[in-house]
């Protein structure tokens, strides 16, 4: 299956998705101009993945800004790993917030609420 | 140049130094001019060693606000129609950082926004926060890309409760003002 390996901008995050090593990560600033231009390819990604995926997905999200459409979008993403949960494999999602971020580790919480994967919250310490 | 105009610009000076604005810009909002702006921003916030969640408070809803604006506004007249325009204003007190925008809608939108505005303005923290979660889970970004989270997160990330204003252009349009107070920490 193909790699995902997107590289930062001021406005959309690094993405890798790799089946073969397992590693699955988003992180930066998501604020981009076209929502969907961009997630989209995430999601299909996504979609081709459950139908063969591996026994275990840990999906790491270290988020510096979100954007409420990305918010959205991100959201449609931890979807994608209910549905490997649904389908018997198992998933989990580790949330990176800075200590020094609020907002940020309330967004974390506020997914674990609502999204049905094991959530994992971890506090960095702020580079500034 | 013409004195009137003189004075204008001397006016404009005097003013923007009487009300503390540190960012003035009207026109179009486009992607990139969103991107200039917030960097700006906050590299001035960093340079003056604001607190971390002021500056991406202050970040966050810079965004949200231009972004509304490059999705949302029409053009004064049907002549140049030229979307996404407006005005953005950074203002900056002892205590405070103000984020300012104005621009035009149709008039048929001055409900929505009005009662989502309201609605947002009345709920306490918990009530936002779960009104929030609401939001996520549920419904489609609608085709313009808006989530119908945007109120809710500037509400959230405000000091203040939205202040908002619309002056009346003509049938069609009005002036749409968003103002938003960022305490600083």
């Amino acid at each position: 299956m193909s790699v995902i390996n997107i590289e930062h901008t001021e406005t959309t995050p690094k993405v890798i998705f790799n089946k073969e090593t397992g590693v699955f990560i988003i992180e930066g600033k998501t604020l981009p101009e076209n929502v969907n231009q961009f997630y989209e390819p995430l999601l299909d990604w996504l979609t081709d993945y459950i139908n063969n995926p591996n026994n275990e997905t840990i999906l790491n999200l270290k988020l510096e800004y979100i954007n409420t459409a990305s918010s959205k979008a991100i959201f449609s993403i931890f979807l994608k790993l209910e549905k490997l949960i649904e389908k018997g494999k198992k998933a989990k999602i580790i949330w990176y917030y800075a200590d020094d971020d609020e907002d940020m580790m309330d967004v974390g919480e506020e997914y674990a609420d609502v999204i049905k994967v094991p959530f994992e919250h971890i506090e960095f310490e702020s580079e500034d | 140049m013409k004195p009137k105009f003189i004075d204008f610009v001397f006016d404009l000076f005097t003013h923007l130094r009487k009300n503390n604005v540190k960012l003035i810009y009207e026109g179009e909002i486009s992607h990139d001019i969103i991107k200039a702006f917030t960097a700006l921003t906050e590299n001035d916030l960093k340079a003056k060693n604001e607190a971390n969640p002021t500056q991406k408070k202050v970040f966050n809803i810079m965004v949200e606000c231009l972004q509304n604006i490059s999705k949302h506004a029409v053009s004064i007249d049907e002549i140049t129609p030229k979307n996404g325009r407006g005005i953005l204003l950074i203002t900056e007190t002892d205590k405070n950082y103000h984020i300012t925008t104005g621009n035009l809608i149709k008039a048929e939108h001055t409900d929505i926004i009005k009662t989502n505005i309201d609605n947002v303005n009345k709920l306490n923290k918990t009530e936002l926060r779960e009104l929030f979660k609401k939001k996520l889970s549920s419904g489609r970004i609608s085709d313009k890309g808006g989530a119908g989270l945007g109120f809710i997160d500037i509400r959230r990330k405000s000091s203040n409760k939205l202040e908002y204003n619309f002056s009346k252009i003509n049938d069609d349009k009005f002036f749409y003002i968003l103002n938003t107070v960022i305490e600083k920490l």
